[in-house]
C-alpha cells in the first residue's frame, strides 16, 4: 500500500503510522463525561469506505487524513490536517 | 567413478554437453550437463527412485519438470547450507552439487518406515484429530513419538544460515510474470510501446512450454523466434528480464512480491554476493502469463516411479535430451496429451500403447499409430504394477468391461490443464469454472491485473500470442505509454479436445495429493463423515497443504469431492489462494535485518569514550547505554555501582542522558499549548525557569513525564523520557496540527542536535565553574534551583544549562551541540580530576532515582493516574488539558487505587525483589488478597540495605505497616514495611543547596 502525501508525494506504507478513525471530534472543554468517554471510547467498526488518521513519521511528520475502503484497501483521497505544515507562517 | 549418463539421448535439447558437472545424489557420484536440473540429470542417469513418501514411507519417482512438484524433494547441500524440501525439478545443476533424498531410515532402498503402509488404516484422513481423542499418556508416549519420527519432510540445518539475502524496490509500468509465448509477446507490445517492463520467468532460461513443445510462431521454429524476440527486448532500455525470479504475490497499490534466486544455481555465492533477493516490485500494470499446470488424473498406483506428467516427460526429452523410459505408455483424456507419443516417437523412443479415455481419437493420432506400431486403447488405466525401480506392467480397463494389460518402463499422463490462477485470486478472488476446458480460469483479478495466454485458459499457442500481445499493448496504454506495438506474432492454435476424467476407481491406493499422501479414499472419508466444505475438506484431509500447497491435487481433490457429494465441481468451490506461490526463504523476507543489524542501533554522543572507558552497555529500545563502569579489582556490578552512587553523593559523577527524547517548542502560543498537553501550567513559568511535567493520555491514565524549560517568551525546551521520545512527538504533533490547529507554535525534534550530560553531587558547582564561562553566575542565587537559561562556555561555545536533579543532589544538566558531545565527556573528566569526578552508569542513575522515590517506567506503566503515582495536586483546575475530564471518572479517583508507596525489607539484610505480590499479614498468599506489588528496587548505599517502590492499595494511608511479600516466580516470603517512597534527603535540602 502506498499514500501520497500532500507534502511529500506518493511514498511506501513503511513511512506511515497509523491512528484511526478520523470521525470523532474532541469535545469542548465543558461538554461533560459522556460526550468525552464516546470520543475516547466509541468507534464504528467500518466495512467499506471511512476517513483515517495517518502520520508521516518516516517523512514530514505531517498528520493525514486519509479516505480508505477497509474492504479493498482502495485511497480515494488524502489531505493534510488543518494544522499540517507550516502553513502559518507568513498567512 | 561418475556413472555414465545411460538415459541421455545423443543429441539434443538445451544443455551444453561441453561443460560435464559432476554432482553426488545419496553419496552415489553422477555426471550431467549444463543446463540440466537435478531432476534432468537423474533421468539422464536412470535414476527412479527419488524420495519416500510423507506418511507411508512409499517409494516416490519425478512427476513434473517444474515447480509443480511434489514428490522429487530433496535436501541440498550440506552443513549449513543444507536446505530440505528442494525441488530436484528446479534445483539448476552445478559442478559438486550435493542432494540427499528425504524421508527415508536407513536408505532409499531399504526404508524401515515403509512398514507405515501395514499400518495404513490408522494414517487415514483426520488420523491427527482422531488421535488426539485417545487417552492422552498413550498419545505423549507412544504415539506422537512414533508420528513425528515417521512423518516429516527433511531436515533444517540447525544451524545459523551463512548466507547474505538482500532485498530491493523496483518501479516499473507493466510486470510481468511468466515468459512463454504469452509473457514474451506481453514484453514485447508493453517494450515497444515504451513502457518500462519488467519480464520475471521462475527458470533460468526464458521460453516457457516453447522450451519443450516448439511449434512455429512467425514462420519460424519457436527457438528462433524466441532468441529473436529476447535479442529485441535486449536492445530496449527499458525492458527488464529477470530470470530465476518467481513473481509470488500481489499486494496493495500495485506491489509485487519477487523472489530472485541470484546465486543458488553455484555452491555458494561468490564472494559479497548474497544468495537471493527478495524484490517489491511497484508496477502500473501487471500481466500474469504464468501459464497452465498439467493435472494428473487419480488411479491405484499412481505414484510409482516411473509414472510422470506427459508434458514433463516431454520436457525431460525434448529440451533436456534425457529419457525417462525405453518404452513408454501414455494415459490421457485430452488431444494435448497425444504430444509426448509425438515426441517419444520422434526420440527413437518406443510407444507401448495410448490408452484414451475419450470415445473418440482424432484420424491424423489414429495414423501415428499405426506408423508407430502401437494400439489406442480406449479407457483408463485401473492399475500399475511395479514399484521402487519402476513401471512394469500397467492394467487397463477398456471401454466395454474388457481388460488389458500393457508393458511398458514409463507412464505419461495427461488429465489435462489448470491454469496458474494463483497470482489473479490472492486478493480473495474465486476461479470461475469453465466448461469446455473443464478448468477454472481467473474471474477478475486485482486491479491493475489481468491473466493472458493458459494463465487465462487460453491454451493454443496462437491464442497466447495474441492474448499476451494485447494484455502487454493494453497494460502499456494503462501505465499512459503509446507508442506503435508494431506487428502481433502469429501462430496456428492446436485442436484442445477434453472428455474430463479425475478419478479412476481400482484397487490399491490413489494418489491425490502425492507430497501429503492423501488418497481419493481419504476425501471420500472426509465427504462420509460430514466434511463436505473445500475448506473442511482441506484442513480435515491435509490435502493441498505442503510445500507445493497442492499444485497438482487441488482440483483433483474437488472434482473427487464433488463426485462423492453428487454435486457440480463449480458448486464445490475452491479454497481460498493465499500468496506465496512458492515457499520463499524466510532469510530472504529478513534481507539484512538480522543479528546485529535486525534494527537500527543507535549511540550516544559520548559512546565511543564511555567505551575507552570499558563501560558496560545495556540495550534500551535502540540505545546502547553505559550501565555501570567497572573498575580494577571490582568483583560485580553492584559494587561497581555502590561505589558511583557514593561518588556522586560524596562528590561530583556525571551521566550522559542524551537519550532523553528532546523537543523544541516555539511560536506565541507555545505556553498555551503546553498547557493543553500537560496536566499542570506552563504559560506562568517565567523565562529561564524549568518544570517537572505530567503528560496523561486522553484516557486519563499517565503518559510521559519529563522536565520543560523556558527559554524565552515564545521558546520552551521540552524534553520526554527516553522510551517515549517518538511516541511523545507523535502525540504532540496530533495535538498541534489536530486538536488545536488554531495555536500558533510550531515543535521540532532536537534528540539527536543536543548532547546532554547530568552532573550531580556537592561538587558539581566546582567542576562546572572549570568549564563553563567565568561571567557566568553559578550561585545559588544567580542561578537557583530550576532555574534553565543559555551560558556561554569557556572558548565560547553555547550551552543550555539547567539546573535539575534526578538523583537529589546539587545537580545540573547541560546541553551541548551533539557533535561536541564527546569532547564534554574528556573535558569534565580532565577538569573534575581535583573533584573525584566519576562517570556513571544508569544503573547508579535507578539507584539515585529511587532513593529519591522519582518514578519512572515501571510506575508509568500505562495503568496508574497522577493520584496513584502522588503526583495528583499537579492536576490543573483552571484550564482543560488532554485526559482532564477521564481521570475524574470514579474509577480512576477511587480511594483503594494501588498507589506508589516505599517499600523495605524488615530484616535488614534481605534483598527485595521486583515483581513480589503485597499480602496483608495473616492473610493467604492468592488473588484475592494480593494488595499490590513491588515495581522498583535498588540496593541503596546510603541506607545500607535493598528498598524499593510498590504500587499497593491505600498504600499512603499504610505507611508503616509491616505486610507480607509473596514471590512465588522465586519461591520467596518475607516481611517488608511500607514507607514513605523519598527514602533520601525527604525535604529536598540537598538538591537546592
Ligand atoms: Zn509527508
Amino acid at each position: 500500500m502506498r499514500i501520497t502525501c500532500p507534502f511529500c508525494g506518493e511514498r511506501e506504507l513503511g513511512e506511515f503510522t497509523y491512528l484511526g478513525d478520523a470521525k470523532p471530534q474532541r469535545p469542548v472543554a465543558d461538554a461533560g463525561e459522556e460526550a468525552v468517554y464516546d470520543y475516547v471510547y466509541l468507534r464504528d467498526n467500518v466495512a467499506g469506505v471511512m476517513s483515517e488518521h495517518w502520520y508521516h513519521s518516516g517523512g514530514c511528520r505531517a498528520w493525514l487524513k486519509v479516505t480508505r475502503n477497509t474492504l479493498t484497501h482502495e485511497i480515494s483521497a488524502v489531505e493534510p490536517a488543518a494544522g499540517a505544515g507550516a502553513a502559518k507562517v507568513g498567512a | 567413478m561418475a556413472a555414465d549418463q545411460a538415459n541421455r539421448l545423443a543429441s539434443g535439447g538445451l544443455i551444453d554437453r561441453s561443460a560435464s558437472l559432476n554432482f553426488r545424489f545419496d553419496g552415489k557420484s553422477f555426471s550431467g550437463f549444463k543446463g540440466d536440473t537435478l531432476a534432468s540429470a537423474l533421468v539422464a542417469n536412470g535414476v527412479k527412485l527419488v524420495g519416500r513418501s510423507f506418511k507411508y514411507h512409499r517409494p516416490r519417482g519425478i512427476l513434473t519438470a517444474g515447480s509443480e512438484e511434489p514428490n522429487a524433494l530433496v535436501e541440498l547441500r550440506s552443513g549449513a547450507r543444507r536446505e530440505p524440501n528442494t525441488k530436484a525439478t528446479t534445483a539448476e545443476l552445478y559442478d559438486g552439487l550435493e542432494a540427499a533424498s528425504q524421508n527415508r531410515w536407513p536408505s532409499l532402498n531399504f526404508d524401515v518406515m515403509a512398514v507405515n503402509q501395514l499400518f495404513a488404516p490408522i494414517f487415514v484422513a483426520g488420523f491427527y484429530y482422531k488421535t488426539f481423542m485417545w487417552p492422552a499418556k498413550f498419545w505423549e508416549a507412544i504415539y506422537e513419538p512414533a508420528i513425528r519420527r515417521a512423518a516429516g519432510l527433511g531436515r533444517a540445518a540447525q544451524v545459523s544460515d551463512p548466507d547474505h539475502y538482500d532485498k530491493a524496490w523496483a518501479h516499473c509500468d507493466v510486470v510481468i510474470a511468466g515468459s512463454g509465448p504469452a509473457g514474451l509477446a506481453a514484453a514485447l507490445a508493453a517494450g515497444r510501446s515504451g513502457a518500462r517492463v519488467i519480464l520475471c520467468e521462475e527458470d533460468f532460461v526464458p521460453g516457457g512450454r516453447l522450451l519443450a513443445d516448439g511449434g512455429t510462431i512467425d514462420g519460424l521454429p519457436a527457438s528462433e523466434w524466441v532468441a529473436r524476440t529476447l535479442a529485441e527486448l535486449a536492445a530496449m532500455p527499458d525492458v527488464r528480464i529477470m530470470t530465476r525470479t518467481t513473481l509470488f504475490g500481489v499486494y496493495d497499490g500495485g506491489t509485487y512480491g519477487a523472489i530472485e534466486r541470484v546465486n543458488d544455481h553455484l555452491p555458494m555465492p561468490p564472494e559479497h554476493q548474497v544468495r537471493q533477493r527478495l524484490w517489491r516490485i511497484v508496477a502500473k500494470r501487471c500481466v500474469v502469463a504464468a501459464g497452465a499446470i498439467e493435472r494428473p488424473i487419480v488411479f491405484a498406483g499412481n505414484d510409482t516411479p516411473g509414472v510422470m506428467m506427459a508434458s514433463a516427460m516431454r520436457s525431460y526429452i525434448s529440451r533436456y535430451a534425457a529419457t525417462p523410459a525405453k518404452r513408454i505408455a501414455l494415459f490421457t483424456n485430452n488431444e494435448d496429451g497425444w504430444r509426448t507419443a509425438e515426441t517419444a516417437i520422434a526420440a527413437g523412443l518406443q510407444v507401448a500403447a495410448v490408452i484414451d479415455a475419450r470415445p473418440d481419437v482424432s484420424p491424423a493420432h489414429r495414423s501415428l499409430a499405426s506408423k508407430g506400431g502401437f494400439p489406442v486403447l480406449h479407457g483408463s488405466v485401473v492399475g500399475v504394477n511395479g514399484g521402487k525401480n519402476g513401471v512394469r506392467k500397467i492394467s487397463v480397463s477398456l471401454t466395454g468391461g474388457a481388460r488389458a494389460e500393457v508393458e511398458a518402463d514409463g507412464l505419461a499422463v495427461s488429465g489435462g490443464w489448470n491454469p496458474a490462477v494463483g497470482l489473479t485470486s490472492y486478493h480473495r478472488g474465486r476461479p470461475k469454472w469453465r466448461d469446455d476446458i473443464a478448468a477454472f480460469v481467473p474471474d477478475g483479478a486485482p486491479p491493475g491485473m489481468v491473466a493472458a495466454g493458459a494463465a487465462n485458459g487460453a491454451f493454443g499457442l496462437g491464442a497466447c500470442l495474441r492474448e499476451g500481445f494485447e494484455a502487454g499493448a493494453a497494460a502499456a496504454r494503462d501505465a499512459g505509454r503509446s507508442g506503435n506495438v508494431g506487428s502481433m506474432p502469429v501462430a496456428d492454435d492446436e485442436a484442445f479436445s477434453l472428455t474430463p476424467l479425475w478419478h479412476v476407481a481400482g484397487k490399491g491406493k490413489a494418489f491425490v495429493d502425492q507430497q501429503h499422501d492423501v488418497t481419493a479414499s481419504d476425501v471420500e472419508l472426509a465427504q462420509r463423515e460430514g466434511f463436505e466444505s473445500v475448506e473442511h475438506l482441506k484442513r480435515y484431509t491435509t490435502l493441498g497443504m505442503a510445500t507445493d500447497q497442492g499444485k497438482t491435487s487441488n482440483v483433483a481433490g474437488l472434482a473427487i469431492m464433488a463426485a462423492v457429494s453428487g454435486k457440480s465441481i463449480p458448486e464445490t468451490g475452491t479454497t481460498i489462494y493465499r500468496p506465496p506461490y512458492v515457499p520463499v526463504a524466510i532469510g530472504a523476507f529478513a534481507g539484512h535485518h538480522r543479528d546485529e543489524n535486525f534494527h537500527a542501533t543507535r549511540l550516544t554522543p559520548s559512546h565511543h569514550w564511555a567505551a575507552e572507558q570499558g563501560a558496560v552497555f545495556v540495550d534500551t529500545g535502540l540505545w546502547k547505554r553505559a550501565q555501570w563502569y567497572p573498575r580494577p579489582g571490582e568483583k560485580d556490578w553492584l559494587e561497581s555501582v555502590t561505589r558511583e552512587v557514593n561518588a556522586v553523593r560524596s562528590g561530583v559523577g556525571f551521566c550522559d542522558v542524551s537519550t532523553l527524547g528532546k523537543i523544541d517548542v516555539h511560536g506565541p502560543d507555545a505556553g498555551a499549548f503546553l498547557d493543553r498537553v500537560y496536566i499542570n501550567a506552563f504559560s506562568s513559568l517565567p523565562v529561564g525557569k524549568a518544570r517537572y511535567g505530567l503528560m496523561l493520555r486522553e484516557d486519563g491514565i499517565v503518559y510521559d513525564d519529563g522536565t520543560t524549560s523556558r527559554l524565552a517568551e515564545d521558546h520552551y525546551f521540552l524534553t520526554t523520557t527516553t522510551a517515549k521520545a517518538g511516541l511523545v512527538m507523535q502525540h504532540l504533533e496530533f495535538c498541534r496540527q489536530v486538536l488545536f490547529p488554531e495555536l500558533d507554535v510550531q515543535l521540532t525534534s532536537v534528540s539527536d542536535q543536543w548532547a546532554q550530560f547530568s552532573i550531580a553531587g556537592p561538587k558539581t558547582r566546582d567542576l562546572l565553574r572549570e568549564i563553563v564561562d567565568p561571567a557566568e553566575d553559578l550561585s545559588n542565587e544567580g542561578f537557583p534551583f530550576m532555574g534553565a537559561r543559555e551560558v556561554a562556555l569557556r572558548g565560547g561555545l553555547k550551552a543550555r544549562l539547567f539546573r535539575i536533579s534526578f538523583s537529589g543532589e546539587m545537580a545540573f544538566e547541560i546541553s551541548v551541540p551533539a557533535r561536541y558531545g564527546e569532547a564534554m565527556a574528556r573535558n569534565l573528566m580532565i577538569a573534575g580530576k581535583p573533584f573525584g569526578v566519576t562517570p556513571y552508569g544508569t544503573e547508579a542513575l535507578g539507584v539515585m532515582r529511587v532513593e529519591k522515590g522519582h518514578v519512572a517506567g515501571p510506575e508509568l506503566n500505562g495503568t496508574t493516574t497522577a493520584g496513584d503515582l502522588g503526583l495528583g495536586k499537579m492536576m490543573s483546575t483552571k484550564k482543560d488539558f488532554i485526559g482532564r475530564v477521564m481521570a475524574g471518572r470514579e474509577a480512576l479517583v477511587a480511594p483503594d487505587r494501588q498507589v506508589v508507596v516505599g517499600i523495605k525489607p524488615v530484616d535488614k539484610a534481605r534483598r527485595l525483589r521486583s515483581g513480589a505480590h503485597i499480602i496483608p499479614k495473616g492473610e493467604t498468599p492468592g488473588p484475592d488478597n494480593d494488595r499490590g506489588y513491588v515495581t522498583s528496587v535498588c540496593f541503596s548505599p546510603v541506607l545500607d540495605q535493598w528498598i524499593g517502590l510498590g504500587l499497593v492499595e491505600r498504600g499512603r494511608e499504610r505507611i508503616g505497616e509491616i505486610v507480607h511479600a509473596h514471590d512465588p516466580l522465586r519461591g520467596e516470603d518475607y516481611d517488608v514495611e511500607l514507607c514513605n517512597p523519598v527514602f533520601y534527603d525527604p525535604d529536598g535540602g540537598r538538591q537546592r543547596g
